[in-house]
This record gives C-alpha cells, structure tokens and sequence, in this order.
C-alpha cells in the first residue's frame, strides 16, 4: 500500500491546494475543467478535491462513464437475450441495474432470467465452457481499457473452440467525444483531466489534435487524490498562461505511445466504427466493431432477437448532464424521482456515474 | 445416521424428523432434556420490569467463509442486535430452513458452530424449528433467530439519543466481513485472507454500560450498508449532523485493497463484529481505552464527533483536508452478506 499511501499524503495534497491557489492569483474570471472519466468523478467527490479548490476553478464532469454513455437501445437488446431461452447473459454489474424502456436486466433476473455478473470475460468464457449448450451473451461495454480484455477473451474462445460465447458490443473510443463536446458552441471547457485507465492503452499523444488543433490544454492525470490535484494544478498553469499542451502527470503508468500490446489486440479484433453515445448522438469513428473474421462472435448477427421500440424518459437530463451542461442538481428528476434505488436515467445507475456521485458525496 | 444429505422427508413431521432432531440438532444446540421438550421454552426467573426482543434471519452465501459460517453469524447478529438495545442476551430460538440435498456433515458444522457461539455469548438456544425445502427452492439452509434479552440497568442508549458534542467510536477495522464473503464468493485471489470480523459484543457492551453508564448514549452495530448508512441513520434519528475524520478510520490494508479492486467503498461494506459507540466528549478517551482492553476492542478508534444539532448530515473530513457528504448504501452493494 506504501505505493498508493504517497499518493494520498496530506502534505503533499496541501502544498498542491496551495500552489493552484497562487497559479490563479489575479485571474480573472472562470475556468472549466472536464474530467472525462467516471473513476475520475468519483475521486473528486470522494477526496472532496472541489471544496479545496478556489471558486475560480470549476469541475465538471463529462461522457467518461462507459454505463452512461450507452444508449438505451443497447440495454433493449440486452434485456432481449436476457429473455430468449437457452441465454446466460454475462455482464459487469453496473449494467444490471441500467433502465431500459421498459425492463432492465435486474428485473428480468428477478423473473427467471439467467443473468450473471462477472469480474473479469474470462469468467464469462468459464461460464460458456461449463455450459456447452447455452449460449453466453457477454456484454461489451467500456473504453480502451475493457476492449482489449475482450479482444483477448475472444482468442480465448478461439484457442478452446468454444461456440457458445458471443459479444454484445458497444464498445467506445477517446478522445473522439472530447473533440465533439469541444465543437459544441454551447459548451466552454477550458481543459481536459484526460483519463488515466484509457490513456494507459490510447498513450497520452492521441490528445495531441485537442492541444494543437483545438487549443485546448490536456493533462492525463492519475486517480490518487495528489494526482488529481497536481493535474489540476498543471492545467490551471496552462489556462492562466493560456497555453495548450499534452502534459501527463501519470507518467509512472501512462506513455506517449501507450501500451503496443494491448493497441495490437486491439487492432486485430475491432475496427473503428461509429457510435452512439447517449445524450452526445452519433460521432464518426469513435466506437468498436468486430472485425469480418470476428463476426462469428457478434451476438446481434450469430442470435437475432426481437428488440422493443426504444422509449426515452421524458424529462431525464443525463444526455445533458454527459456534456458537461448541467449539473445533476439541475435535474429536476434528481433526488425526486430518480434516485439509486429508483435510477430513471444511467448517470445514477452506474458507480461512476456523475448523479451517483453527486448523490452519494455531494451533500 | 444413515443417510448423509437431507432429505423432503426430514421436514415431514414423522420419524425422519425426530431422527434429525433427535441425533443431530438437539445433540448439538439444546441443553433441554427430552422429557421437558414441549410447545414452547419457559424462561424462568425473569424479574426485570423491561425486556429486549428481535429476530433476524440469515441467508448468506457463501454459508462457510473465512472467519465463520451462516450458524455463528446467525447466533452473533441476534446476539448483537439485543446487546445495542443496551439489553443483557438471555435465550434464542433457531429457525431452520434446510434445502433437500444439503449434506449432514454441513449442518454438523453449522450446528457446532452456533452452539459454540451461543457459549462465547453466554446465551441458551431454548427453542427451534427445522424446515425442508425441495432443491432448488432454498440455497442450502437458512436460519432465523430471535433472542430474548433482559435489562440490568435502567439506561436506554438509542439512535434518538445522540448530542452535540458526542464522540463516535468504533471497536475496529471496517468492512471485514462483507469483503470475506465477497472474496470468497468470488474467489478473489488475495495476497492475505480477509476474515470476518462475526463475534458477540454483548461483553464489551456491558462492561461499557457498567462503567460509563448513562455517557454512553447511542449503540448501533453497523451490518449491512455499512459504517455509513448505519451513523447516516443516528444522525436522522438524533437530528443531528455527524463529521467523520477519514485519517481515523480503521480499515485493514487487505480489505481496502480489495474494495479498490472492486470499486467499493468500505464504508459501506457489512460488518458482524463491530459496534458504534456514540459518547459523551468528556469520557470518550477513558471509552477508547476500556474498549482497547476489551476482546473484540482491541483496535478501537475514535473516528468522528457530533459537530451541530440541526442537518441530520453526515460528512467526512478526508486524509487531504477535503470535505464531502455521506448518504446511505443505495441499493445492493454486496448480495447476500447476512
């Protein structure tokens, strides 16, 4: 523990909260900093970094949680195959709890259904291999980080010849979205925290075209609380000195270049395609698909189902608050009608989403 | 016996239930001699003016983690729920739902290790029922039991009771047990086993209410939802607002890093051992140390104070100076854990 125990020293935490305090001495006016990562969200609220910072400097929180982004349509189908007999459906636990239109998988778990949450899709493969004649749908939601695992789940497959496993893919790249968020005109973000996990595979060089061609300052920050504070700190000197450069102050674990191995995964089992991403739209090329040779384990092509007329909740401002408009208090359903217990919209279901956050630390 | 799992018919009423109770349960559990076994246990000599009674059933899974099995934490919680009422444990009952199929040398265990509990806890098991469910209509066994406790005193710590000023304390580390059934749920592949913290606090509860009496205002042990939902609850009963002080909040370096790994907050993690004692400011340092002295208190820690009367809020002061709010556990952090 002593490794991340240096992250979370006080002192160092202090001296950082200090030196951000004179880096905007005499600045005048505000500026937005977004963090793109749901892990990232959830360490500012957990360490209370906003209530060290002075008022100049706002937080806000952008698409970086891949349960949020996941548009409804995605959980429709998956509650399909949650429902077609013979099905295990294998998933991460956030997305049990995820509404779709009219069901979501923790209720159809309820009414019979086979739905397992894993750690890990090597346990979702485990689970295909011990039941040969049930077919295994993995729900493949999540950013560079879990694709590769993926990736490399599906040689698995290949490796033990399995036919059962297939991937309900929905995978999502960066820093496609971060580059549409700053095409918005009603949208100001003066600097990016860029996520930690994701830079670890993508490299900190991918958010070069956002400093230099959009002029907008990018640190990839680590997820300790002295990490998020001296990344802060870093943008802060940026955006007073009106700079705009890739600087990644979570050099220990992430490289310019990324890691090649997990890039080389990757490339072999997806192609870029475009995504939907809930609240955003569509963005080109900022999305996964199964390659031709891997088509074999795309569950939508391999296991058709019938799929409900997707329904939106009126008046759910996730869409909103993933761009970093508003603020989940300014939801009207926040707190009132869409609660943990009682999520409405995905920024409260998933653990890193920005109105789970909110609601559980922010007071 | 002859046969080693159980079976529909030893839920039937007829000879394959005596048998079962006869040559395993009541070995085991009873200290009630055949002839005196009747509808109903007579407690006798019972002359306090109040009494404590709660029941709570148990459908942990896995039923054997490390640190214990469904049959110790059966006995515990109930023994602990009637110690932070402030009530002296006297007498449970055990009510046993047994899924066909279970094999008698796992009620075996299970059955010692409540008896064995039952003794650490100085309380009688005067009653019971046993059940059987067709396979596939439980999973394995649960168990209800209730309790019985009597007052010696006439204090009553309770949710409602805490005051401005008032220290919180807490007799060790957080989130042991929740984690221990995760791990071992899971198979998680940890550096060190993490084991459940189950034990009966009735002792240290008593020695407590013995020595600093009416000081002692709330008692709660904080299980399911954890250190957080359980002071977020003392804070709406007392109407009061709770700052927690992160730097003080003890939390083995095995049960953290698995909450890392598994984005859980041990703050919310079950706990079975563990008890919040909200005191006067004036005695919570002699508190921590007959706590530190106490079995089961030996890691004791002074982890918040009562700041305001007016919020019902609970905040904690984080390890880098930060603050933020704490609310209760929303849904299900962890399945099946008690």
């Amino acid at each position: 523990m002593k490794y991340s125990s240096e992250y979370r020293d006080p002192q160092l935490a202090k001296a950082l909260v200090a030196a951000i305090a004179r880096n905007v001495e005499g600045f005048d006016g505000q500026m937005t900093l977004m963090e793109v990562c749901g892990t990232h969200t959830m360490s500012i609220y957990q360490h209370g970094i906003r209530s060290l910072l002075p008022t100049q400097v706002r937080l806000i929180s952008g698409p970086g949680c891949p349960v949020c982004v996941t548009p409804i349509t995605y959980v429709d189908q998956a509650v399909a195959y949650a429902r077609r007999p013979a099905t295990i459906v294998a998933t991460f636990g956030d997305m049990i709890r995820v509404p779709g239109s009219t069901s979501n998988l923790l209720r159809e778990k309820a009414k019979g259904a086979d739905v397992r949450i894993v750690y890990s899709p090597l346990d979702a493969v485990a689970i295909a291999e011990k039941n040969p004649d049930t077919a295994v749908v993995f729900l493949g939601v999540g950013f560079e980080t879990t694709a590769p695992t993926i990736g490399g789940s599906l040689l698995e497959v290949e490796r033990r010849g399995l036919s059962n496993f297939f991937v309900l893919c929905a995978h999502k790249t960066m820093p496609a979205p971060m580059i549409a968020l700053t095409s918005d005109p009603e949208l100001k973000v003066d600097g990016y925290i860029c996520p930690a996990h994701v830079s670890a595979v993508i490299g900190s060089d991918a958010y070069r075209p956002l400093a230099e061609q959009y002029g907008i300052p990018c640190v990839v920050t680590g997820f300790e609380p002295v990490d998020m504070l001296r990344g802060i700190q870093l943008l802060v000197k940026q955006v007073v000195a009106g700079e705009a450069r890739v600087e990644c102050e979570y050099s220990r674990i992430v490289k310019p270049q990324g890691n090649l191995k997990a890039q080389t995964i990757l490339a072999r089992v997806f192609e870029p395609c475009d995504a939907e991403w809930r609240g955003i739209g569509s963005i080109p090329a900022s999305g996964l698909q199964l390659r031709a040779e891997y088509q074999k384990f795309n569950a939508l092509s391999a296991l058709p189902v019938e799929v409900e007329e997707a329904k939106e909740h009126r008046g759910c401002l996730c869409g909103e608050i993933l761009k970093g408009k508003v603020t989940p208090k300014q939801c009207p359903l926040f707190r009132e009608a869409c609660t943990p217990e009682h999520p409405i919209g995905a920024c409260m279901v998933s653990s890193e989403g920005t109105c789970s956050a909110e609601y559980k630390y922010g007071g | 016996m002859k046969n080693d799992i159980i079976l529909l018919g030893h839920g039937s009423g007829g000879k394959l239930s005596h048998q079962l109770l006869d040559e395993l349960i009541i070995p085991i559990l009873s200290q009630v001699a055949q002839s005196e076994q009747n509808d109903a246990a007579v407690l006798e000599g019972i002359t306090s003016s109040r009494i404590a009674f709660t029941t709570d059933s148990y459908v942990v899974d896995p039923i054997f983690f490390p640190g214990g099995n469904i049959g110790d934490l059966a006995v515990n919680g109930t023994v602990n729920d009637l110690a932070m009422s402030g009530a002296r444990p006297l007498a449970l009952s055990v009510g046993l739902i047994l899924e066909e199929g279970l094999k008698f040398s796992e009620l075996r265990e299970i059955l010692t290790a409540m008896k064995a509990a039952a003794d650490k806890a100085r309380v009688k098991i005067v009653t019971g029922d046993t059940k059987v469910v067709p396979r596939g209509k439980g999973d394995k066994i649960f168990i209800n039991t209730s309790g019985v406790g009597v007052f010696d005193h006439d204090l009553k710590p309770a949710g409602n009771a805490a005051k401005r000023g008032d220290k919180v304390l807490i007799n060790g580390s957080i989130g042991d047990h929740g984690m221990a059934v995760l791990a071992s749920r899971e198979g998680l592949d940890l550096q060190s086993e993490i084991v459940s913290d189950s034990a009966p606090l009735n002792a240290l509860v008593a020695k407590l209410l013995a020595e600093y009496g009416a000081a002692i205002h709330v008692l709660r042990d904080p299980t399911r939802g954890g250190v957080a939902t359980t002071l977020k609850e003392i804070a709406l009963q007392s109407g009061v607002d709770i700052c927690l002080n992160e730097t003080t909040l003890p939390v083995n370096a095995t049960v953290a890093g698995a909450c890392a790994i598994l984005g859980l907050d041990p703050l919310f993690v079950a706990n079975e051992g563990k008890l919040l004692v909200l005191v006067a400011a004036e005695v919570a340092d002699a508190v921590l140390v007959t706590m530190q002295g106490c079995e089961f208190g030996e890691q004791a820690a002074i982890i918040g104070e009562v700041t305001d009367v007016s919020g019902g809020r609970v905040m904690m002061r984080t390890a880098i100076g930060g603050l933020r709010a704490i609310e209760m556990l929303a849904g299900e952090q962890l399945p099946r854990i008690c």
